[in-house]
């Protein structure tokens, strides 16, 4: 589903040149539960950004379901974002002055979705994930594992076949992180392609594919021998 | 992306900073509100001016002695032309479209009855003075019908002047003496009130050939014409220019109609309308400034969401959209308050002062409110853009 084929992304620093992307090349299958670590500023975000079309490569190729999607325009790139992908951030990113409906709603109002599917759709997305008590709550009344979910819901309500989650429990207390990763497996289950960056060991040992980076470059790319997924040890 | 839902998400950030949004708004108004009132109070001088011009009819022609230049200037003042004379009224009077034609002389003199006294304005008139001028005689008569070059010493009185000299006694039949020559009054204007600065009250009508000799003069200040409705204003300036032409053997004479003097006017007004328009256009200036400075603000502090909304799938455009709208919302609400502010002054002034003419035309109120959104629009494009074109990684990752 996804083939990326010698990526480079370069940042130009002042006149020193960073390879935050060196010569990356990988193929993800639809389904799979991947979880990328390594030592920070080794190039994780910089992949997970590629892949959500939120950055372009600097030279290589990337196919998204057989389609070359460096060459789309900004508004096609939108649309694929849209309907293809969802994004789990750190920051959880809620908009503050919106209720957790109204955050879950927004990729669904982007899309100009008539407000009656909409309404079934955010009320089930939030179900989902146990929060359908919260839905008339700004972020600042929701705890940090809370807002995370609303995340979650609002990254899923479109049914995206990608889901991109950028060290999705590192503003987490344990537990709440313990929970935020029961909640994406389980998403993963039900057949999201989960792609996780995490520099905790604990959690990305529980990906059934695990990819090292260090200094942009994809060094080690192994499955999980033990396949512990989703039964809760480590 | 639907309207509602455009509106929806505009406005709750909008609400989200209250305060702010009231504040930038309120330049606005205040700009809206200056326009208004202001143009509101030219147009208001306008419609008074061109009314009091108007009260006459529109259908009066002016013959002055002398060639004007259009900048006013007479070059007839080598003594070549010609005295305009009651015998050139009299030839004008047989024009088949003259209605009414009034021979003018005016001046200053002192004026007795009994043993009143009193300078006053004396107007050498004709007898079609009253229908000329749409003037109506109160008691007794105009001047009558007489033989033009040499009239009865008859004399009308303006109303005030009336009062001045006779108090409740009827003037009518009364002997008086303008400047040292007897006249018997006969009549008794209307009171008329004073037009642009001449109080028509004020006054004393007599033949005009009595007042050339009076003010030892040969020419005629000014002959008025009023022409039959539906004349083609062409024609009658043509005909009097030919008839005149004939008598005096030369163009030595101007010819105004009451139009042209309307154009004139008219335009004159309109740039001092314009300009004071202009004048709360500054105001306006200053609000637009306020809105580009809240919306840079704005978007610097909400990169993170713009970033989040990339990323959820909103193209450059939707977000291109969503702050020009913000920055359109807080500015057609300001031109709204300001119009009901600009109006709502316009009308206490007016009741405050009912002698200052005051008048919102509608098109005005459209056209400020049109200006207010175009402002927004101007005003929000900037920053707008600037967060569309933001890279949606940069943006994400800001603090
Ligand atoms: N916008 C940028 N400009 C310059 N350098 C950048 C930019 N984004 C990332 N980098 C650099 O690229 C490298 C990889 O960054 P990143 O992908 O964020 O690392 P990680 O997520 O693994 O910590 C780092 O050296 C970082 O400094
Ligand atoms: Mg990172």
């Amino acid at each position: 589903m996804i083939q990326l084929t010698g990526i480079h992304r370069d940042f130009q620093v002042g006149d020193q040149t960073v390879h935050a992307l060196d010569d990356v090349t990988l193929t993800i299958d639809s389904g799979e539960y991947i979880s990328i670590m390594g030592p920070s500023g080794s190039g994780k975000s910089t992949l997970l950004n590629l892949l959500g079309l939120l950055d372009k490569p600097s030279s290589g190729s990337y196919r998204l379901n057989g389609q070359d999607v460096t060459a789309l325009s900004d508004i096609q790139q939108a649309q694929v974002r849209n309907r293809e992908i969802g994004f789990v951030f750190q920051m959880f990113h809620l908009v503050p002055r919106l209720t957790a409906a109204e955050n879950v709603e927004l990729p669904l109002i982007l899309a100009g979705e008539a407000p009656e599917q909409r309404k079934s759709r955010v009320t089930r997305a939030l179900a989902d994930l146990g929060l359908s008590d919260r839905s008339h709550h700004k972020p600042d009344q929701l705890s940090g594992g809370q807002r995370q979910r609303v995340a979650i819901a609002r990254a899923t309500v479109t049914e995206p076949n990608v889901l991109l989650a950028d060290e999705p429990t590192g503003n987490l207390d344990h537990k709440s992180g313990q929970d935020v990763i029961r909640i994406l497996e389980e998403l993963n289950q039900r057949g999201i392609t989960l792609i996780m960056v995490t520099h905790d060991p604990e959690m990305g040992q529980r990906a059934r594919r695990q990819l090292h980076m260090m200094d942009g470059r994809l060094d080690i790319d192994q499955l999980n021998q033990t396949d512990s997924a989703g039964d809760g040890t480590a | 992306m639907r309207t509602r839902d455009f509106l929806n998400l505009t406005g709750s950030s909008l609400i989200a900073h209250r305060l702010r949004s009231f504040l930038t708004a309120l330049g606005i108004a205040v700009g809206i509100a200056a326009v208004v009132l202001l143009t509101s109070i030219g147009e208001g001088v306008h419609q008074f001016v061109l009314s009091e011009f108007t009260q006459f009819g529109t259908t009066l022609v002016s013959i002055n002695p002398g060639k004007t230049t259009t900048h006013g200037g007479n070059v007839g003042g080598f003594g070549t032309e010609r005295p305009l004379t009651i015998e050139d009224a009299e030839a004008l009077q047989r024009l088949p479209f003259a209605r009414a034609v009034v021979p003018l002389v005016q001046g200053n003199a002192e004026v007795e009855a009994d043993n009143r006294r009193r300078r006053t304005n004396v107007y050498g008139a004709g007898p079609q003075w009253p229908e000329a001028y749409r003037m109506q005689v109160k008691s007794g008569r105009f001047l009558p019908d007489d033989d033009p070059v040499a009239p009865r010493a008859f004399a009308v009185l303006g109303s005030k002047l009336r009062q001045e000299l006779f108090g409740d006694r009827s003037p009518l039949g009364q002997r008086i003496t303008i400047g040292g020559s007897r006249y018997r009054v006969i009549g008794v204007m209307e009171s008329k009130g004073t037009v642009l600065g001449f109080d028509l009250d004020d006054t004393v009508y007599i033949p005009a050939a009595r007042a050339l000799s009076l003010f030892n003069k040969d020419t005629l200040f000014q002959i008025d014409l009023m022409y039959r409705q539906g004349t083609p204003v062409d024609t009658v300036v043509e005909g009097i220019k030919s008839l005149l032409e004939a008598r005096h053997g030369r163009d030595d004479f101007t010819i105004t109609t009451q139009q042209q003097m309307l154009d004139v006017l008219g335009s004159v007004l309109d740039v001092l309308t314009f300009a004071v328009g202009a004048i709360g256009g500054i105001s306006l200036l200053v609000g637009g400034i306020g809105i580009v400075t809240i919306m840079t603000i704005a978007i610097n502090e909400r990169t993170n969401e713009i970033g989040l909304l990339r990323a959820l799938g909103a193209k450059q455009s939707q977000v291109l959209g969503l702050f020009l709208g913000e920055a359109i919302v807080l500015a057609a609400f300001g031109g709204l308050a300001g119009l009901v502010l600009g109006v709502g002054i316009a009308e206490l002034l007016h009741l405050a002062l009912p002698a200052l003419p005051v008048h919102t035309p509608l098109l005005y109120v459209a056209l400020a409110e049109a200006i207010a959104v175009v402002i927004g629009l101007a005003a929000g494009v900037l920053p707008a853009r600037r967060a569309a074109l933001l890279d949606p990684v940069e943006a994400l990752r800001s603090e």
